[in-house]
């Protein structure tokens, strides 16, 4: 696993997941800080698309050889992508959180939700 | 029994683990390494190569006396009279109703003198067990938790790895001996809970830490209770507190081997009345059909519970053991597991669920 990194351009959610907002839509996944706590992740079990997904509520499950994680919704909206690559290369989201390692992409149904977020200083704060 | 951060245990090897970078968690009233690279890492060190785990969580109870080998065959569900000098036997530890205190390694280091493994949650209920039932016999019992570091040595290479460190030859698969390791008098037993050849070492705590430093320098990769679950589920060892529990016994826990109910041990009689009748249930191996990972606590649709659930390292499938009605127990049998409200497939397989021959 990569050393720890928490990129400028996203918005972070206490309970570890981040969100790149592009327009209306925005994409989730988790931080390093979360999938460090996990360990190795070996199943992501992901939601389908078309479903709506809730800010602060659980809307996929990730698990490690230990333990099983609920992933919350930094925003609310409806899922329109799902990561079909972590089925087979869950590890993706040990080694790319950021980048391969996305899990969702949504379509916002409330895009002011974002001013409730952490920005990058905030959340790197919070870890500490 | 969420446990107080200020009140855990450390080991004496607590220092290395922390230079190490391992992830350090409560385990029964110990703060233990789960993991230190990685737990898929270290599992396959274990299957392929060697590797060490810090065990000296777990307990030890000394038995000498006259009547030493009088007061275990009492209390332990094994024949203890079979054990030779020098030799190691698992066993269960029983209620009057052959509920299941513990499982144990007892070791024979003379004719009347003999040493328990306990596991680490459970050693101090089980040391006032042998302590009440010592006065019935002309035996001593001694607790000797605090004096022991316990490593681990695990993996096709280890016997190799610990042989060049040793002043002699190792003992035999299930036998001990007193062995000089990089120095340090210690007890060797040729036992271990991965399914793999390897050994165990009992020794003073103090000088723990620079067998430990040897062991690593020859080259054996530090692995945590993580890994040591992952693998000794892979062969479906048995583990107190998921598997095996006051509410089963023996022969539920397909331990039924280990159980020798003619010595006369507390709980022969339960034990007996269950194997001459058959359990109602079963603890049974199983590997899921697809996707899914068990865990411990899923139900099983249409009754039973999983007690030990993962992602196998080795077969990279979700494995699991349950306690199933005795009627669905049998290999092949095809079950659903409810993980999380998603229902997965599973067929009930033999023991073990991984030997070499699927690597």
């Amino acid at each position: 696993m990569a050393e720890a990194s928490y990129p400028e351009d996203l918005l972070y959610h206490a309970e570890h997941d981040w969100a790149r907002i592009e327009g209306e839509e925005a994409t989730f996944g988790i931080t390093w800080y979360a999938q460090d706590q996990l360990g190795e992740v070996v199943f992501f079990d992901p939601p389908e698309v078309g479903t709506t997904v809730t800010k602060d509520e659980p809307y996929a499950e990730v698990e490690s050889v230990k333990a099983v994680s609920d992933v919350f919704a930094p925003l609310s909206g409806e899922i329109v992508g799902v990561n079909e690559a972590l089925g087979d290369k869950p590890e993706a989201i040990n080694d790319d959180p950021y980048g391969s390692g996305w899990m969702v992409r949504i379509k916002l149904s409330n895009p002011s939700e974002a001013d409730a977020l952490m920005d990058q200083p905030a959340y790197t704060q919070s870890l500490t | 029994m969420a446990a107080q951060p200020e009140t855990l245990r450390r080991t004496p090897l607590f220092d290395r683990h922390k230079a190490l970078g391992a992830k350090l968690v409560p385990f029964a009233g110990w703060e233990m390494p789960v993991q230190y690279t990685g737990i898929r890492e270290e599992h396959q060190a274990v299957r392929t190569g060697v590797g060490v785990f810090d065990v000296s969580h777990m307990g030890e109870i000394e038995t000498r006396g006259r009547n030493a080998a009088g007061l275990l065959q009492r209390l332990v569900s094994n024949d203890v009279r079979r054990i030779p000098e020098g030799g190691a036997q698992y066993s269960v530890l029983c209620r009057d109703d052959g509920g299941i205190l513990d499982d144990l390694f007892t070791y024979r280091l003379a004719d009347e003198h003999f040493l328990t493994v306990t596991n680490a949650a459970n050693h101090e209920p089980d040391f006032r067990w042998f302590e009440q039932h010592a006065s019935e016999f002309d035996a001593d019992v001694r607790d000797c938790a605090s004096y022991y570091a316990m490593l681990a040595v695990q993996g096709p290479e280890a016997p190799a790895l610990v042989r060049a460190l040793s002043d002699g030859r190792l003992p035999a698969r299930f036998h001990c001996c007193q062995r000089d390791i990089a120095g340090v008098p210690m007890l060797v037993a040729s036992t271990g809970y991965t399914g793999e050849e390897g050994v165990e070492l009992l020794m003073d705590g103090d000088r723990a830490p620079q067998v430990w430093d040897a062991i690593v320098a020859a080259g054996a990769t530090p692995a945590g209770l993580g890994a040591r679950d992952t693998l000794r589920l892979e062969v479906c060892y048995p583990l107190y507190g998921n598997d095996l529990s006051v509410d089963r016994g023996p022969i539920e826990a397909g331990l039924g081997w280990a159980a020798k109910e003619a010595t006369g041990f507390i709980g022969a009689e339960a034990v007996a009345r269950t194997r001459a009748e058959g359990p109602r249930e079963k603890l049974a191996p199983f590997v899921i059909d697809g996707q899914g990972i068990p865990r411990p606590g899923n139900p099983v649709v249409g009754g039973g519970e999983v007690t030990s659930g993962t992602m196998s390292p080795s077969l990279g499938v979700g494995i699991g053991m349950a306690y199933v009605p005795t009627d669905r127990a049998a290999p092949a049998t095809r079950l659903e597991i409810d993980v999380r409200g998603k229902t997965r497939p599973a067929v009930v397989k033999r023991k073990p669920l991984y030997t070499r021959e699927d690597s």
